[in-house]
Formats: structure tokens, sequence, C-alpha cells
């Protein structure tokens, strides 16, 4: 009996240091968010806040984008955190169901850097932890062969494909995330935010892509398909990274949080690959000045249908879950945001692109439906059957049906 | 009633056409499964080759990463490091109740259905066919916001009374077709001996109708073994069964690696499924005769 | 059977669908009928980590939760989701079929709207896939017949196999064996003489990589119920045959296939019914290029990205029914008639 007394004592001890750690009295905190490795390590932290008196419930699944209105619509939320990015963000934006965090921020958020808070109309909505960007990965080894020096521009890309192509070295040099449905509207996304244009009609939900600068991302985009592989539209970013580490490809625009998968030559299963890649920034693209690549954030927000208490409480476990030891203690897991944070050899080439003026997803409320109707329409664009005016034709008429349908357009 | 042999015969020239087709359908019904079976001893770079698929065959990179052509890590990582076991008796519970509590409702209303002959039986089958035609991921949409509200969203129970109801049509529409093979002689001539009719129902009909109620069950079974929308939308990552665990091991993007896990599971979840089959063979046979024949 | 017996052995089975199918579908009737209020939208700033600040816009949550709160079902808009370009493209297909340069034209550009697209692969998929698998189910089981009892139990099982393995990673698998550099792919250039082979590129070829996937996929369910059919051929009757002289395939063809002639009914009906709802082959094939489904289209609405879009869904999914409905009714007319039947005989 009094060893049991003793360890629930000791228990007891650790909780409370576990809680003053964290600095939560008392609340609950229900986290909801994808199930990737870098945010599982970001929980892991919270739970550790979990005490007798604070309970920590953690929800991480590939279907979090389909449960989070529902859940967060009741009143009491079902989950006090949603773990979420530039797109997810928005429906939650959409029907109010986030609440601003700027009286958490003044009481327990001192050390944040203002570059993490993701603010709306003069509000912090969110606090983002880590970063991610499509940007360049090259090989070294097959550009010397080819004689051609690291492209900046995607004119140049096209310029060292066609030599790598002239020299023998491979027949298809290029890849890029083109697989049909998201993937190939991130491409677009990408390109088009490279050649300036914009998404919209200023002030509207009005699509503004049948221009100029929608036509030469097309025209772009289908130059650097004719160096890709056949099946091209069957490109993900998984599929793209098995392709270049079979020593298939010599120059592809891949997601920057695979990075440590690619030139690590010990995981990689090809070494000789790994060793000759380069990340660098996004290139340019038809003379424009920044990146062609939309910026990415992942961060937390705090349900607005819940307790004061819980919201406090769980903005305190995630503050505590990025706070910068962790940041420092994975360094390789993520481009983390966290201040303090020394950038390893990994996410060097996404804060380059950042650096260089790079744009971020637009958080507008309607673009999630643009997405996918540039998903769905594009391809026929891509395959040679329509031209670049009938698919954005397409693609416009497309999104105006669903926009109408969502309350965007009358 | 001879055996199916007398249909061939022992050595006529439509056994051997039979059987060569027979062979050549094994062959592409196996070989998918037997390779995924293989290649769960290997590594990524091995059996998701891109530069040789010869490399799934002969592990070239499990050597180089294990050190022997052939690696439990997939099953190890399933099993162990990311606790599949727990998604495996999630499973477990949720099939064995669907299987049983589909198949107490359903040879209710199948029994019923089967030995009414008003109208109204006739537009509930009619029904049912139509029920069944709607696409579950739209139907499952709609079950989230009011289960949330309830405060049953994430647990067993939800998805098991879900999955039960969900399945019940083709459950009734099966049970249907077996209890009109059974003569209505059966069941009137015991109630002429002054059974009710649930008694003539659970005393005279289910023993004879065991080998209808056991395909039927195997179907159900099967639903709730391989079901992802349900179970993926209704239940937290605690409660996960197996196949959501599986898509977990895939994600949004993979790690390297796990992707071996899902396919070592997959491997894994199939073992059960294969003693199943062996066991209810006879009665699946049975069964299906009983019923579907008289259609 | 009286109808208050009947009501109590039905009861639980009726609750259940009525409660978890019949109410949802009520209200996916409903709200495929409306569509959302208009959105009240103003410009503000908003700032994220990288890219400093922009004008967006913004949704006025309070003012559109005022709108909500007074009609929560949505704007009533009747058909209009129904006829409008995403769907039946009532007014397109009008200018198609006013203005346009011949048949080929016509059904191009009819091809090019999504409705027509996903509803040309669905029928393709349905109308081949559910023939050949009962053809290919009835063979398979007159073969499983002629294999010693012995190894019955692991044929069977092995012949089951493309049906229960978990179609997630089925799929995914087959699909990595047809790429390029899997191993159906790479043979299938070496027999071909053709490196440029890919089965993922073109349009035909994925058709026809999907459709050979259904039909292995849907073959064991024939399969099963045709063996269980074939146990019970009537030996008289196919004795009586053998003493007229008929050869096996004339006894195959005039004794056993009319007895099994009812389980094509059951089977077609749910080969049918399954084929049109087809989706799985086409996520986990990233087919969405060159093949799309009705059921696909919903996917993509519900979970395409991070906005649903319900009454798009609900419009998709209603059509859906009703093309099941239509697909069935020649199934649906016999079982009036056998119902007619059996209550003239009580």
């Amino acid at each position: 009996m009094k060893t049991f007394t003793i360890t629930a004592a000791v228990g007891m001890a650790f909780a409370t240091i576990a809680s003053a750690e964290c600095g939560i009295e008392a609340g609950s905190v229900r986290i909801l968010g994808n199930d990737f490795d870098a945010i599982s390590i970001v929980t892991d932290e919270a739970r550790t806040c979990a005490s007798d008196d604070v309970e920590v419930t953690v929800n991480l699944t590939t279907e979090h984008k389909n449960i989070q209105v529902p859940a967060l619509s009741i009143d009491p939320a079902e989950y006090t955190v949603a773990i979420v990015a530039n797109n997810s963000i928005v429906p939650l934006l959409n029907d109010g169901l986030i609440r601003p965090l700027d009286d958490l921020i003044a009481r327990y958020g001192e050390d944040l850097s203002p570059q993490q808070m993701i603010r709306v109309g003069g509000e912090t909505v969110a606090i983002a932890f880590m970063g991610n960007a499509q940007h360049l990965y090259f090989r070294s080894d097959v550009l010397e062969e080819a004689g051609v020096e690291p492209p900046e521009t995607y004119e140049d890309v096209l310029a060292a494909a066609e030599a790598i192509r002239a020299a023998g070295i491979q027949e298809h040099p290029l890849a890029a995330t083109n697989a049909a449905g998201w993937y190939l509207a991130a491409e677009f996304v990408n390109m088009h935010l490279g050649m300036g244009g914009d998404f919209f009609e200023a002030g509207t939900a009005e699509p503004a892509i049948e221009n100029e600068a929608g036509v030469a991302t097309l025209e772009m985009m289908k130059a650097l398909s004719e160096y890709m592989g056949p099946d091209f539209l069957n490109y993900t970013a998984d599929e793209m990274k098995a392709l270049y580490l079979a020593g298939d490809v010599a120059i592809m625009n891949q997601w920057g949080s695979m990075a440590g998968a690619h030139i690590d030559g010990e995981t990689s299963g090809n070494a000789d690959v790994s060793e000759a890649t380069v990340l660098a920034a996004a290139p340019t693209v038809g003379g424009g000045s920044i990146p062609a690549a939309a910026l990415w954030w992942d961060g937390f927000a705090i349900a607005a249908n819940v307790s004061d208490e819980d919201a406090a409480a769980s903005f305190q476990a995630m503050l505590h879950a990025t706070r910068p030891e962790v940041a420092a203690a994975n360094p390789n897991a993520a481009t983390w945001l966290i201040p303090g944070f020394e950038p390893t050899e990994t996410s060097q080439a996404v804060l380059a692109t950042a650096r260089a003026g790079a744009l971020a997803y637009p958080m507008t409320p309607q673009m999630g439906l643009l997405h996918t109707a540039l998903g769905a329409e594009l391809t026929d664009f891509m395959q040679g059957n329509e031209t670049a005016e009938e698919a954005l034709a397409d693609v416009a008429a497309s999104y105006r049906v669903s926009a109408r349908e969502a309350g965007f357009l009358q | 009633m001879s055996g199916p042999v007398s249909v061939l015969g022992r050595r006529s020239r439509a056994r051997t056409v039979a059987l060569i087709f027979l062979t050549v359908w094994l062959i592409a019904a196996t070989v998918p499964f037997l390779w995924t079976l293989w290649g769960s001893f290997k590594v990524q770079a091995d059996f998701f080759s891109r530069e040789d698929w010869r490399n799934a065959i002969f592990g070239v990179n499990t050597i180089q990463q294990t050190g022997d052509a052939f690696t439990g890590d997939g099953y190890a990582g399933a099993w162990i490091e990311r606790e599949f076991w727990r998604a495996a008796l999630n499973t477990g519970l949720v099939v064995l109740c669907v299987t049983s509590v589909s198949l107490m409702v359903g040879t209710l209303a199948g029994y019923a259905l089967s030995r009414s002959s008003r109208q109204y039986a006739f537009w509930l089958l009619i029904g049912a066919l139509i029920f069944r035609a709607m696409p579950h991921i739209t139907l499952v949409s709609g079950y989230l916001l009011p289960f949330f509200e309830l405060n049953v969203w994430g647990v067993l129970p939800t998805a098991i009374v879900v999955l039960v109801a969900i399945n019940q049509p083709f459950t009734i529409w099966m049970l249907h077709s077996f209890f009109l093979s059974v003569p209505r002689d059966l069941d009137e001539s015991a109630m002429v001996d002054g059974c009710s009719q649930f008694q003539a129902f659970r005393l005279v009909i289910i023993p004879v109708m065991w080998p209808g109620v056991i395909t039927t069950g195997l179907f159900s079974f099967l639903l709730a073994y391989n079901d992802f929308v349900v179970t993926a939308l209704l239940l937290n990552q605690d409660n996960q069964t197996m196949v959501p665990k599986i898509a977990s091991f895939l994600g949004t993007v993979q790690t390297e690696g796990a992707i071996m896990y899902a396919v070592a599971a997959v491997v894994s979840a199939t073992v059960p499924l294969f003693v199943l089959v062996l066991f209810f063979q006879r009665q699946i046979v049975g069964g299906l005769t009983a019923g579907a024949v008289k259609g | 059977m009286r109808t208050k017996v009947f009501l109590g052995f039905v009861a639980p089975s009726v609750a259940l669908m009525v409660l978890f199918i019949a109410l949802p579908i009520a209200s996916i009737v409903v709200q495929s009928l409306h569509v959302e209020h208009p959105r009240v939208l103003e410009e503000v700033e908003t700032c994220s980590p990288f890219g400093g600040c922009t004008t967006e816009l913004r949704v006025d949550t309070t003012a559109t939760d005022s709108l909500r709160e007074a009609e929560p079902l949505g704007r009533f808009a009747g058909l209009e989701t129904y006829l409008n370009r995403n769907h039946l493209a009532s007014a397109e297909i009008g200018a198609i079929l006013r203005d346009n340069d011949g048949p080929a034209d016509v059904v191009a550009r009819i091809y090019d709207l999504p409705f027509y697209k996903a509803l040309a692969f669905t029928l393709a998929y349905t109308f081949l896939v559910t023939p050949i698998a009962i053809v290919a189910g009835f063979f398979v089981a007159l073969g499983v017949t002629g294999v010693t009892k012995g190894l019955r139990g692991p044929v069977i099982f092995m012949s089951l196999l493309p049906y229960i393995v978990t179609p997630l990673i089925g799929a995914l698998i087959i699909y990595w064996m047809t790429g390029s550099d899997g191993i159906i792919g790479a043979t299938l250039q070496v027999l071909f003489d053709d490196p440029g082979l890919h089965l993922r590129a073109s349009p035909v070829l994925t058709w026809i990589t999907l459709i050979v996937y259904g039909i292995w996929h849907m073959t064991p369910f024939a399969f099963v119920v045709f063996y269980a059919g074939l146990q019970t051929v009537p030996s008289d009757t196919l004795e009586s045959a053998m003493i007229d002289g008929a050869n096996r395939w004339e006894q195959i063809r005039y004794v056993v296939i009319p007895h099994l002639a009812p389980l094509v009914t059951f089977i077609a009906l749910i080969l049918l019914m399954d084929n049109f709802r087809v989706l799985e082959p086409i996520v986990s094939f990233q087919a969405e290029a060159h093949a799309t489904s009705l059921s696909w289209a919903i996917y993509n609405d519900l979970y395409g990205q991070a906005d649903q879009l319900f009454a798009s869904a609900a419009a998709t999914s209603v059509l859906t029914t009703i093309g099941v409905a239509v697909l069935l009714m020649p199934s649906l007319l016999r079982t009036w008639r056998s119902f007619r039947e059996r209550g003239a005989r009580s």
C-alpha cells in the first residue's frame, strides 16, 4: 500500500511538473490534424501537457479536411485545436469556426515571432509553425555532363532539358507534379504566381485567368511536359520521387518537405543520385522577378465553439509543442517557422524561395473552388486536345458554377 | 443429387478446356497477391522500384540496406511500431458485431418478405434496392454533423450500426431469396401444430437455413472487413479499423518505408480470410445453392 | 402472413434503413434543390509568414450567418444544380445542338462536359465488366467443379482473392505493376516491341486497364454464386440428356445454363449496381485525366479539396440513383411478375 502511495505521489509530482512546464492549470485539449510525421512530432509534444486536470487527445487522420467543419460547428466543438494549412483554414474561416487569437497571444505568446502569425483583417487567426514550397531539385552530375549551368528561370530549365536530351543523356529529363487533380492545379498556381497573374478580379470572386498570363502559364507547363515521360499526368510527389531516385530525371519541381528523402543516400536507395542532388529555389518565369512557387504554411487554429478555459489550455499546449527546443531537436523533420530555428540543408531551398519573394498560396475564400476546377479541366489541354484558351474557358465555366452554388457569385 | 463432376465428366474435352481456363484464371487471380506476399519482405526501393521490376524479386536494395534478401521490417513496423494489432482488434470487433447484428435483423426481415405476398412487401424490396444505389460517400457525409451533435461520432458502436444499416438492403435481398427456396409447407404445418409465426421461424426454418445464413454472413463480413468510407470518416484515430489504418500508412504523402507497412498489413489482413474461407467452404456452397437458384 | 406479424418481423430492419438511408436520402434530395446563400464578402488585409500582406477577400461571417438563420437550408434553386454545366448542362447542350460542325463535333463537345465524360466511362465500364465478369465467373465455376475435392478449398480461396483483398491496396499494387517500369507494363513493352507503350499515358489504354481490373475484381463474385448453383444441377435431367445422346457441351448448353438462368438475374443486378458506382480503381489508378465516373464526380465534390460542394454532390448522387434504377428496370419488372405470380398462387 505504501509503495502505491509513493508511486502515486511521484506520478502526481511529475504531472505537476509537466503541466507547470506547459503552464496550464486545467482544461481540455483536443487536437485534429493531418496524418504525417512532422505533425505527429508536434502533437506528441502537446501530449506531454496532459495531467490530472489537463486532458489531451489527438486525432491525426488523412480525412481531417472532411471532418473539420462538422466537428467544429457543434457547440462545444469536438476539437479545440485544428492543425491547418493555407487551404484547409479557409472553410473554417468562411464559416466563422475559429477564434481570433490576439488576446491569447497578448497573455501567453510573448515568444512568438510576428512572422508566425497568420492575420486576416487585423485579427490573428492561426499560428504557423512550419513552411513548405515546391522548388528545384537537380542532378549536378547530369547538368555538368550536358554542359549547362544550374537553371534560374524556367526558360533555363527548358534549355537545359533540350541540352540533356540532345546530348543523349536522358530522353525525359524533366518532371513536375502534374498528376491530374489537386497536384496539377497546384502547378498551375505556382506558375501563374510566377507570371505575375491574378486569380480573381480585384474585390470580387470573378475569375481572372482568361488572359495572357493564364495562356503563358499553360504554354510553359505544356512546353515543360514535352520533356517529361508520356505518363506525366500521373506524376504525384511520391511517383516523382521514385522516378528521380531511379535516375530517370535530371531536373524536377518537388515539394521541399520531401528533401530529406531525396538527399539522404542511406535510405533513398540510390546513393549516387542523392549525392549529386542540388536543392535550389524555385525558378522565375517569363521575365518575372519572383519564384514561380506558392508558399505554404502549416499552423494551428483554435476553435470558436469552446470554453475560454479550453481555448487557453489548447493555445498554451500548442505553444509548448512548438517551442524552439522541438525544432532544435528535429531539425530535418520540417522547415520550422519557429523562432531560433537554424535551417538545415533540407530546408534551405524553401527558405531561399521565400527570401526571393515568392507569394503565399492565396487564402481567398473561393480559391479552393478554382483549384478544383483547374485540376479537373486542365487535363485536356495537357494532353493536347484543347487550346490554352479553350481550357481556361472551361476552367472559368466550371468554377463559376461551383462558386454560384457556394454563394460566392450570383 | 449427384456432384458437379457429372456436369463435366471425368475425362471429357470440356473438362480439359474448363481446367485450362481455370489455370489461366488462377494465375491472374493469385499472381498479384503472391507478388505482394513476396514483396512484403523487401524494402520499398525494391518492391516499388522504378529502375527495374526484377529488383522486387531479387531484393538488390534489400540486401544493400539490411544485409539479407528478406526483411521483416514491414511487419515489425506495422504490427509493433505503428500498433496495427490495435486496428486488427477493432476490425475483429466491428466485423463480429456487424455480421451477427446484420444477420439477426436481416433474417427476420428476409423471412417475412419471403412469406408475404402483399404489395407493400414488394415495394419494400424495391425500396431497399434503390437505397442500395445511393453512393455511400454521400450518405456518410450527411451523417457527420448529426453524429457530432449527438456526441456519438468516433466510437465503434456508431460505425457498427451504420455498417449494419448500409448493408441491410443486400442482406434482406439475399436472405429473402434463400427463404423463398424453403417450402412454405414447413412453417405452415408448424403453425398448424400450434407454433406462433416466430416460433415456426426460429425452430423450424432457421435450422434448415444455416447455409444461406452463413453465405449472407460472409458477404456482410467482407463488407465490414473491407469498408473504407464509413470507418475512415466515422472513427477517430484510437478506434481505427484496419483499412483506414492501412490508408494512414500511405498517408497524404508517403513516408519512406511506411508504404511497406501498408503492404505487410494487407498481407496480414488476408490470413484470417484464408482460414475463414477454408472453414466455411462447404456451407458457402450449400448456402447459395438453396436460395439464389430460385432467384 | 398477416400485416401485423409482418411488421413485427421487418421492424428492426426497416427502422435501420429508414433512419440511416431513407432519411439521409430525403435530405440529400432536399439539399440538391438548394444552393448556399450569397456570401457577404469584404476586402481585408491578409498576412502570412511569407510574401507579407496582401488585400484579399474574406467572408463576413456575421452578415452571412444572419442570412443563414433566416433560411437554414440555403436558397431554393429548384433544378438549377441539376441543369448547370457541371451536371446535365442543358444550356450548353442546347447551344451545341443549335450550332455545330456535324455529328463528330457534337460528340466531341458534349464529351468535353464533365458529367457526360463521366457518364461515358461509367456506362462503358458497366456494360463491359458486367457481362464479361458473368461469363468468366461461369467458366471458373465450371473449372472448379472439375478439381479434385481436396484441392477445392484452396482453389476457391485463390479464386476469391481479387474480390477480398482490400481494393485500396489491391488496386495500388496493380497500378504499380502496370507502370512502364512495373512487371506488367515492362513485359507488355517487350511483347509488343514498343518502348513507347505506356498504359497510363493514353485514354484508350487507361480505359482498357480499368476495365480489365474491373473484370478481375468482379469475376469472383459471379464465380461463387455460380459455383453454388452448379451443385444443384439435377442429375436425372443430366442423365436423360446423356441418354438422348447430348455431348458435354450440349448438356451445358441445354441443361446447366437454363438451370442457372435465375442466378444470372441476381448477379447482374448486383454487378450492374456496383459497376455503375465504380470509384476505387479510378482513384487508385489516378486515372482521372482519362476516365472519370459519376461516383468519382461525387467524391471530387466532397473530398477533392478543402471545400465541400454538398448540393453538387447531392445532385450527382440523385442522378446516379436514377441511373441505377433505369439499369435495373428489366430485373425489377421480372421481380414484379414473379411476385404477382406468387400472390396469385397463395
